[in-house]
């Protein structure tokens, strides 16, 4: 079974958000993946990224296709409708419900199987098409479900739990989303709530296809020596780049940084975001940097974190359709059909 | 010149050209100078999967008597590619003519008894007359409508009159272009005895009707069904349906004052994109289509299989072209029936419509629509490259303003309110059909749509009873499905018979045909023309009123005569298959043909 209900626990005194919701408002079914997987630390960021955003549920949809990360919508905001897609497709299946509904928000949880080869393709297209989605891969490296089959992000020389070795090339989802012509990657560790929430809540206000790639490593079949998606390799391999945090506008959450240079990017609806750069040559607006950057850190077998690139400007899927602000559902069947003297005027030009 | 017996207003005028060279706007002059002259026409694009260079020919039919399919004679043909003469000069009847540019004389190689070969040297006429390569090959073209015009009597000021409409906008190329006609025109009425005995007539057959492709046709049903999200892959022959709907839409749906579109068309990365899109359309509440052909369903199965068993409305338009595999993409058949009906993996079944010309196709949109929302499932639109990107004079479309969608069973956040829980895949109404809520709606309607095993309340199982439980309900909604899919239609033989055919979509105007030469020989059959799948109790007992069904259909393994097997409690010894597959729109001939052959061979046995 992949769901089950969760009971609501409830408590006086519970923290509520703008909206009087609690985090248990936010949660969903109960998860059954393996205890300790990274993909359940990632729901709760998500549970606390929503909650702490005080976003109404069901103005969110979430979107998957299929494989251990896809399971998890159904782990967080029981209130929001969910889609479940097949293997690799849940960038079109979001692309369809925005083109339907933009006032929603999206949010498609996808892994490395299903971004990176069977969807590499929908992957790419939602990246370069802009699509309004937070776009979140939990990245472990295994195909967990079929027992521990090698994934297209594994890197070359990584062992899998039964011994062999693979042999092939690594594809780094957020170097493949700046070189699309993304407007948003990033990536975490699914362990490191602290970085991981305020990108999920950067990413839920990017008006564009937000990447995170989000390292997970999978407790059963890629956490043994030898792999490089484990806790112990990715934990020793750390190297953050940047520290991001969401800060609302009306109200700014104090935070507490660490040295370094502060940008304030302004984001479309009046969000800001804050990037703390670790490394002061660092800077996210440049896509040959932030290869550059990726490049050199893969060379030092550094998993670099934070937010690597952001560009608000760029235009986004409804801006690029010329879609009316208004949702296309809420427009009255009046407003869409022309009518019959319209009909009778067009057909002159038939005879 | 030899005297043949005259043929006013029926006949078949082919124009062999070359690919890329211009001539589809002369061609184009010609139907419609016949339509205006109050002549029923046919035009059928015979034309190769290639941008320029290779052979392409226009067919039109002129018909008195109204009748619109293919027929495998020719009576002038109009030979401007030297790489196709032979062929082209085998195909003329006998008494027929053959007009070809004689600037470089070929009177040897084109001689055939019982066919008159008329040398025009219009490479000549338009190259003293006109300067510039790209301007001298066009005007060759207009310069061989002028000729027909002379040889067949077509009326020049309707000519004029066209030309002075399609370039209403550039009224400079009037002049230039009736100037060609002119040079075929009177070349032609100096040299030959005009007008030939094939040639045309003013008459009235054309009032309230239109010349208009399936593809432009169904495109205007999408628009006006209320679709607003449309995803596509670009595929031979269905992409001038999406090209015909954005047209509308920018004329149609965009807001004058803000220029924002009312509707989102999406050219997709790949056709199971494409599907993905149009399904995410639809669940989100959105009606959703997507046009494609068989290589395209092929790819969508996927999804079609996911719509089918997590109950999502999306329409697919499949224009149908030669298979398998690429097959010959400008070619036409009727082969993805049996895809179509049972495309993915599973027990999987789609309603499939079968509209039999573009009038259809308009009809059919905002019924596909309707079907696909009430029983919350994609459903099919199966057209043809004949019917969708041939010229075709149909009726009049016409709309019926008190038409409203039909959004089925739809919770809002009002209905949901009243639910005490709601279950997405319960049936509370006996008909197979349970209640949906939309994205965006009340956290009470949310659910979690999965193609993985679901229980009637929509959770996961992979429990025995809870997972047959809901596919048997999915067998129960397919009922309801039969008792909502348009009917067949029954045209009764003039007379009692015990012999019936049935046919559907481009093969309805061959079968009429057909039908009324058979029935000039004694031989009369019950015709019951199908629109839909799943088929309703009509067909049954059509099949059961009848000694003997032919089944005529456009391709090799009678997947029609198959499915009626399948599906209903029809005798296979009954079933007698008419089969055309060269990918050629059917001709009336190759019907008549069969049924009196296969008649004949019964009467000996």
């Amino acid at each position: 079974m992949s769901f089950i209900s969760k009971p609501k626990i409830r408590w006086e005194g519970q923290p509520t958000n703008a909206l009087g919701l609690t985090l248990t408002d936010y949660e969903g079914g109960l998860s059954t993946l393996c205890a300790g997987c990274g993909h359940d630390s990632i729901t709760a960021a998500l549970v606390r990224a929503f909650w702490e955003l005080a976003l109404q549920p069901e103005q969110v949809i979430k979107l998957s296709g299929i494989g251990c990360s896809s399971k998890t919508p159904a782990y967080f905001l029981s209130g929001a409708h969910g889609f479940n897609s097949v293997h690799g497709r849940m960038p079109s299946v979001a692309t369809g419900a925005q083109a339907a509904r933009r006032d929603l928000i999206a949010v498609g949880i996808s892994g490395d199987g299903d971004s990176l080869s069977i969807g590499f393709g929908q992957f790419a297209h939602a990246v370069r098409r802009n699509l309004n989605v937070l776009y979140i891969i939990e990245n472990n490296g295994v195909y967990g479900l079929t027992k521990g089959q090698f994934s297209a992000s594994a890197d070359p020389g990584s062992r899998a739990k039964k011994g062999f070795e693979n042999k092939n090339q690594a594809i780094d989802p957020v170097a493949t989303a700046i070189t699309l012509g993304g407007s948003f990657a990033a990536r975490s560790f699914s362990g490191d709530k602290k970085q991981l929430v305020p990108l999920i809540k950067a990413g839920l206000r990017h008006p564009g296809c937000a990447v995170i790639d989000v390292i997970s490593p999978c407790v059963t079949f890629n956490d043994h020596e030898g792999s490089t998606k484990s806790y112990a390799w990715t934990r020793s391999h750390l190297s953050a780049a940047i520290e991001a945090d969401y800060i609302e506008s009306q109200a700014e959450i104090a935070v507490d940084y660490a040295e370094g240079e502060v940008t304030d990017v302004a984001l479309h609806d009046g969000a800001t975001i804050r990037l703390k750069k670790v490394d002061k040559e660092y800077d996210t607006s440049c896509r040959a940097h932030a290869l550059e950057f990726l490049e050199a850190a893969r060379a030092r077998q550094e998993v670099v974190t934070g937010l690597l690139y952001l560009n608000k400007d760029l235009p986004s899927f409804h801006q690029i359709a010329g879609t009316a602000e208004q949702p296309l559902t809420k427009f009255a069947y009046e407003d869409l059909n022309p009518g019959a003297d319209a009909l009778r005027e067009l057909q002159k030009s038939l005879r | 010149m030899t005297i043949f017996r005259p043929r006013i207003n029926d006949f078949v005028l082919k124009i062999a050209t070359v690919n890329g060279t211009g001539s589809a706007s002369a061609n184009g002059l010609l139907m419609k100078a016949l339509f205006r002259m109050g002549i029923p026409v046919t035009g059928k694009n015979l034309f190769p999967s290639n941008i320029q260079g290779l052979p392409t020919w226009y067919e039109i039919r002129a018909s008195k008597d109204g009748y619109n399919a293919r027929v495998e004679r020719v009576d002038v043909m109009v030979a401007m590619n030297a790489q196709t003469y032979a062929k082209d000069l085998a195909e003329v009847g006998h008494g027929g003519f053959l007009i070809y540019d004689s600037t470089w004389p070929r009177d040897a190689q084109l001689s055939r008894d019982g066919v008159t070969v008329l040398g025009i040297p219009l490479a000549k006429l338009v190259n003293e007359n006109f300067e510039g390569s790209r301007v001298r090959t066009l005007m060759k073209n207009i310069a061989y409508v002028g000729a027909l015009c002379a040889l067949m009597e077509i009326d020049l000021d309707i000519v004029k009159g066209l030309l002075e409409e399609t370039f209403a906008a550039k009224p400079k190329l009037v002049e230039p272009n009736f100037k060609a006609v002119k040079l075929g025109y009177e070349f032609a009425r100096a040299q030959f005895d005009c007008p030939l005995p094939v040639r045309c007539e003013k008459m009235d057959g054309t009032t309230g009707k239109i010349l208009i492709e399936g593809n432009a046709a169904a495109a205007l049903g999408c628009l006006y069904a209320g679709a607003t999200v449309g995803a596509w892959y670009p595929i031979t022959p269905s992409t001038s349906l999406m090209d015909a709907f954005e047209g509308f839409c920018r004329t149609f749906r965009r807001d004058p004052e803000t220029g924002e579109n009312r509707y989102c068309i999406i050219q997709a990365e790949d056709e199971l994109a494409a599907a993905g899109m149009a399904l995410g359309a639809g669940w989100a509440g959105a009606r959703s289509f997507t046009p494609t052909s068989g290589p395209g369903i092929s790819l969508m199965s996927e999804f079609i299989g996911f719509g089918y068993y997590t109950e999502i409305p999306a329409v697919f338009f499949d224009i149908q072209r030669v298979g398998p595999s690429t097959g010959m993409p400008t070619r036409t058949q009727q082969c993805d029936l049996m895809l179509a009906a049972y495309a993915s993996h599973g027990d999987t079944r789609h309603p499939v419509l079968l509209p039999a010309d573009p009038k259809e196709c308009f009809e059919m949109a905002p019924v596909a629509f309707d079907l696909a929302e009430r029983l919350q499932t994609p459903v099919f639109v199966l057209s043809d490259l004949d019917i969708g990107m041939n010229d075709w004079m149909v009726d009049q479309l016409t709309w019926d303003e008190n038409y409203r969608p039909d959004r089925g069973k739809v919770l809002d956040d009002a209905a949901l309110a009243e639910v005490e829980k709601f279950h997405r895949y319960f049936d509370h109404d006996g008909d197979g059909i349970p209640y949906r809520s939309l994205p965006g709606s009340d956290r009470k309607g949310s659910y979690f749509v999965r193609g993985s095993g679901h229980n009637q309340f929509g959770g996961y199982t992979e429990d025995a009873a809870e997972y047959q439980q809901v596919v048997d309900r999915l067998k129960l909604k397919w009922e309801t499905a039969r008792s909502l899919a348009p009917e067949a239609i029954e045209r009764k033989a003039r007379g009692r018979t015990d012999i019936g055919i049935i046919a559907f979509g481009s093969s309805h105007g061959a079968t009429i045909e057909a039908l009324d030469r058979l029935g000039e020989d004694g031989i009369e059959l019950d015709y019951l023309r199908l629109r839909a799948f799943p088929f309703g109790d009509e067909v049954q007992r059509f099949i059961d009123s009848h000694r003997i069904v032919f089944v005529l259909e456009q391709n090799r393994d009678a997947q029609m005569r198959g499915l009626l097997m399948l599906e209903l409690d029809a005798d296979p010894n009954k079933l007698v298959s008419i089969l055309h597959y060269d990918g050629l729109p059917v001709p009336t001939n190759s019907v008549t043909e069969a049924v009196a052959v296969h008649l004949r061979q019964e009467a000996v046995a």
